[in-house]
């Protein structure tokens, strides 16, 4: 009995040790928070693989916030090697200034507006397997268990981060119900920002929730939205309210 | 009266018939230039100059002959920089029966006619045209020919005019093939290359045909720079009073060599046919073909892929013999009942890339129906440009240089060209009208600096129910599509006036931009038109036109 329990423990520390290797030389961008990196299986968003992205509630404004999460992304991998950025879409209806001001620079976009959600995905895939860029973005309304495997595999071909965004297709489902073969899956909705001594919008604040995630917990944070370079940031805690409200502003990672 | 009577021979005063100078000098300025007399035959030694201090009768001017006006055609011309000063180098119908003639200076002009069109004379392009119409002329008229100078063109016609129908149908057809460009064309057949060139400049008739051996009797009547000379010799023949060809035929060769140059008695010999001349043809350059011819047909992808490949890899050779890439290929399969299917790739750099080539064949390969079996199969690189050798030593350094041009080709045979584009930035401060699409390959710079919503409606919607303090203040409360928003914190406004110059209704108008937050933690991004105190600028009513994150 204690035998095949102990013969049993060392090959799964075996096996665990494989995996880990396997990992370990896997590209990882951190995001350079603590309290987010270590909740993370791969101490980052690992570079090789496929990440959902979806908005908590249907409304436009929470759209508008998960685009920004994968906008800061693609923003920092295009920054940390200077490719371009493969964005796929069925309807254009991005704002090329507001996509500057949060780090991803219109000149390294590269816009495929298709007809339908299968092109998009397709292009998504084309674009991983040809390798010579720093990331790739869709946004789909319906992407199944199918499609996902291929863009994972894609993904790992290509060593190209794959930034998935799911669209809401009826008012009750969310999108991250469907069964998906994502390394990580986020749900951003939008947060009252911090509230400044004068009139006036501060940074603004998103709640952060990590749907799912392979090989570790999920959790939810409440994060400060990306700055100009695409960095998210710990919204400070107000202690008082007149200091704090200075020091809300952005405490750059 | 001069003392001694002032006689002389040929005085005004002595002539009875008073006008008779005027009236010869009228009829010679009314006969075309090479019909003058001469100034031998005027009895002449040297031009008529007026006296310094007399002032003559005036001579009646010899009119020139009256060309109608024509109506509402605004006159255009070309001017060339000419040393120091700008000259007509061309003038249009218009400009010629208004008296502008080419070689007059483009001030004097604009002094005569205020509304004048003046465009500047492009060499260069003229160069492309007529090149270009010698190709064309090359490959579907006469296999020798070659562009004339810089405004006409040589054709060999010897044996390739009972192709066409004759002489004369030919003649006519190139008339009208060159109005339908819309060129005036002036066509002249003849033994010779010379005596075709100054007879289609200047002869008579837009059409003339001469036969062999009657070079001598149809230039006799021309001007001396109808033979090509050098401007020198032109000058030169001008002192000694040579202005027309026939007076050079009866001089001797040598006298005349030694006083005009050598080179113009050349001229003058190949005009007459005594020397020949050869016409340098211009060769087509050939579109690189390659060509399998299949034992057995074939209807399997796969062995299609097969072919595609083998026919690639003698393409590239080719290819690289002349130092070009291919820009556009065209595959053409030929089935065994004999139709034809053809497929079309196309790139948007030139490239060698025999593997780029056949994944870009291989998205296309379902479109082609073999039916019954192909049995040959042809690649035709209908488009080349220039691709030198490329630089790989970056690629062996170890840094990868992305290159996305390969992407964007197979990107664009999947989806169209079309969908492809990277935004690009427009001066003007109207939001929707800011970006633009553009060249995928392109890198556009210059984006505004203040803050922008990551969306943009497409066109903004109306709010409803809006609380606002006016002129300045972001509203406290508005509704959007059935909701209610309390807007808890706003920036703004930004004042952005309309393009005065795109429409009339965006003269006065005037939108301020809000950012504002409410409870629940959305941003939105609106805007009140008008300024709250003029109410030119705007109906003060409220619309949503983006959201931030």
């Amino acid at each position: 009995m204690m035998s095949v329990i102990a013969r049993h423990h060392e090959a799964l520390a075996l096996l665990r040790e494989t995996m880990g290797a396997v990992r370990e030389d896997a590209a990882v961008m951190p995001f350079g928070i603590a309290d987010m990196d270590e909740r993370l299986a791969d101490g980052g968003l690992a570079l090789d693989g496929l990440h959902e992205v979806s908005a908590a509630t249907p409304t436009l404004t929470d759209d508008a916030a998960a685009t920004l999460f994968a906008v800061g992304i693609a923003a920092r991998a295009a920054q940390a090697n200077g490719r371009r950025v493969l964005w796929a879409l069925t309807r254009f209806d991005l704002y090329a200034p507001g996509l500057e001001q949060a780090g991803l620079d219109p000149a390294t976009l590269l816009f495929v507006e298709a007809r339908e959600d299968k092109d998009v995905l397709a292009v998504m895939e084309d674009g991983l397997r040809h390798g010579s860029l720093a990331a790739v973005v869709g946004e789909v309304k319906r992407a199944d268990m199918v499609a996902t495997r291929r863009l994972q595999l894609a993904a790992m071909t290509g060593k190209t981060p794959a930034l998935l965004s799911r669209r809401w297709r009826r008012q009750g489902i969310c999108p991250l119900a469907e069964l998906s073969a994502a390394m990580t899956r986020w749900r951003i909705a939008s947060a009252p920002s911090a509230r400044l001594p004068a009139a006036g919008v501060g940074r603004a604040r998103w709640t952060v929730e990590l749907a799912r995630q392979r090989g570790g917990p999920p959790f939810t944070l409440e994060l400060d939205a990306c700055d100009d370079t695409g960095r998210l940031a710990l919204p400070a805690v107000p202690r008082d309210r007149a200091p704090a409200a200075a020091g809300a502003a952005a405490r750059a990672a | 009266m001069p003392r001694g009577g002032g006689w002389r021979p040929g005085a005004r005063w002595a002539q009875g018939d008073a006008g008779r100078r005027a009236r010869i000098a009228e009829e010679v300025a009314a006969l075309p230039l090479h019909q003058r007399p001469t100034m031998q035959e005027m009895g002449r030694r040297s031009e008529a100059a007026e006296h310094p201090f007399k002032r003559s009768v005036p001579v009646a001017q010899p009119q020139p002959t009256v060309v109608a006006p024509i109506p509402f055609a605004i006159p255009m011309i070309l001017a060339e920089q000419s040393g120091q000063r700008q000259i007509i180098s061309a003038a249009c119908p218009a400009a010629l029966a208004l008296g502008l003639v080419p070689g007059m200076a483009v001030t004097q002009a604009r002094a005569l006619i205020p509304e004048l069109d003046i465009r500047p004379a492009d060499a260069e392009t003229d160069r492309i045209v007529l090149d270009s119409l010698t190709l064309h002329a090359v490959r579907h008229w006469t296999p020798i020919a070659a562009p004339s100078g810089a405004d006409g063109i040589w054709l060999d016609l010897s044996g390739a005019e009972h192709l066409h129908g004759g002489e004369d149908r030919f003649c006519r057809r190139l008339i009208g093939f060159c109005r339908r460009f819309g060129f005036t064309a002036r066509v002249a057949v003849a033994g010779t290359p010379g005596a075709a060139h100054a007879l289609a400049r200047f002869g008579r008739d837009p059409v003339t045909a001469i036969p062999c051996g009657g070079e001598a009797q149809a230039l006799a009547g021309l001007p001396l720079a109808a033979l090509r000379l050098a401007p020198e010799a032109l000058a030169a023949a001008a002192r000694f009073g040579l202005d027309r060809i026939v007076d050079l035929l009866p001089l001797p060769r040598g006298p005349l060599a030694r006083r005009l140059g050598l080179a113009s008695v050349r001229r003058l010999d190949e005009a007459l046919g005594r020397v020949p001349e050869p016409i340098v043809p211009v060769v087509p350059e050939e579109t690189p073909v390659t060509l399998r011819r299949l034992l057995e047909p074939i209807s399997t992808a796969d062995a299609i892929e097969q072919v595609i490949s083998d026919l690639l890899a003698d393409m590239v050779e080719r290819l690289q013999e002349r130092g070009a890439g291919a820009r556009t290929l065209v595959l053409t399969l030929e089935r065994v009942d004999g139709s034809e299917q053809r497929v079309a790739i196309g790139t948007s750099r030139p490239s060698r890339d025999a593997a780029h080539l056949a994944r870009l064949f291989h998205l296309r390969i379902e479109r082609i129906d073999p039916g019954e079996g192909v049995e040959t199969m042809r690649l035709a690189a209908t488009r080349t440009d220039q691709l030198g050798a490329t630089t790989l030593g970056a690629t062996f350094a170890g840094d990868d240089v992305a290159d996305v041009t390969t992407l964007v080709d197979q990107l664009a045979g999947r989806v169209g060209g079309a969908a492809l584009f990277t935004a690009a930035p427009v001066e003007s401060d109207v939001p929707e009208r800011a970006v633009c699409r553009a060249d995928p390959l392109a890198a556009p710079t210059g984006w505004p600096a203040w803050r922008r919503p990551v969306r943009l409606l497409r066109r903004p919607e109306p709010l409803v129910n809006v609380i606002a303090l006016l002129p300045d203040q972001p509203p406290r409360r508005f509704t959007w599509r059935g909701q209610l928003h309390a807007v808890v914190a706003g920036d703004g406004p930004e004042r952005i006036h309309g393009e005065w110059w795109r429409r009339d209704g965006e003269v006065w108008a005037v939108r301020d931009y809000f950012r504002v937050e409410d409870d629940a933690g959305a941003r939105f991004w609106l805007f009140r038109r008008g300024d709250g105190v003029d109410p030119k600028t705007g109906d003060l009513s409220w619309y949503l036109h983006g959201l931030f994150g």
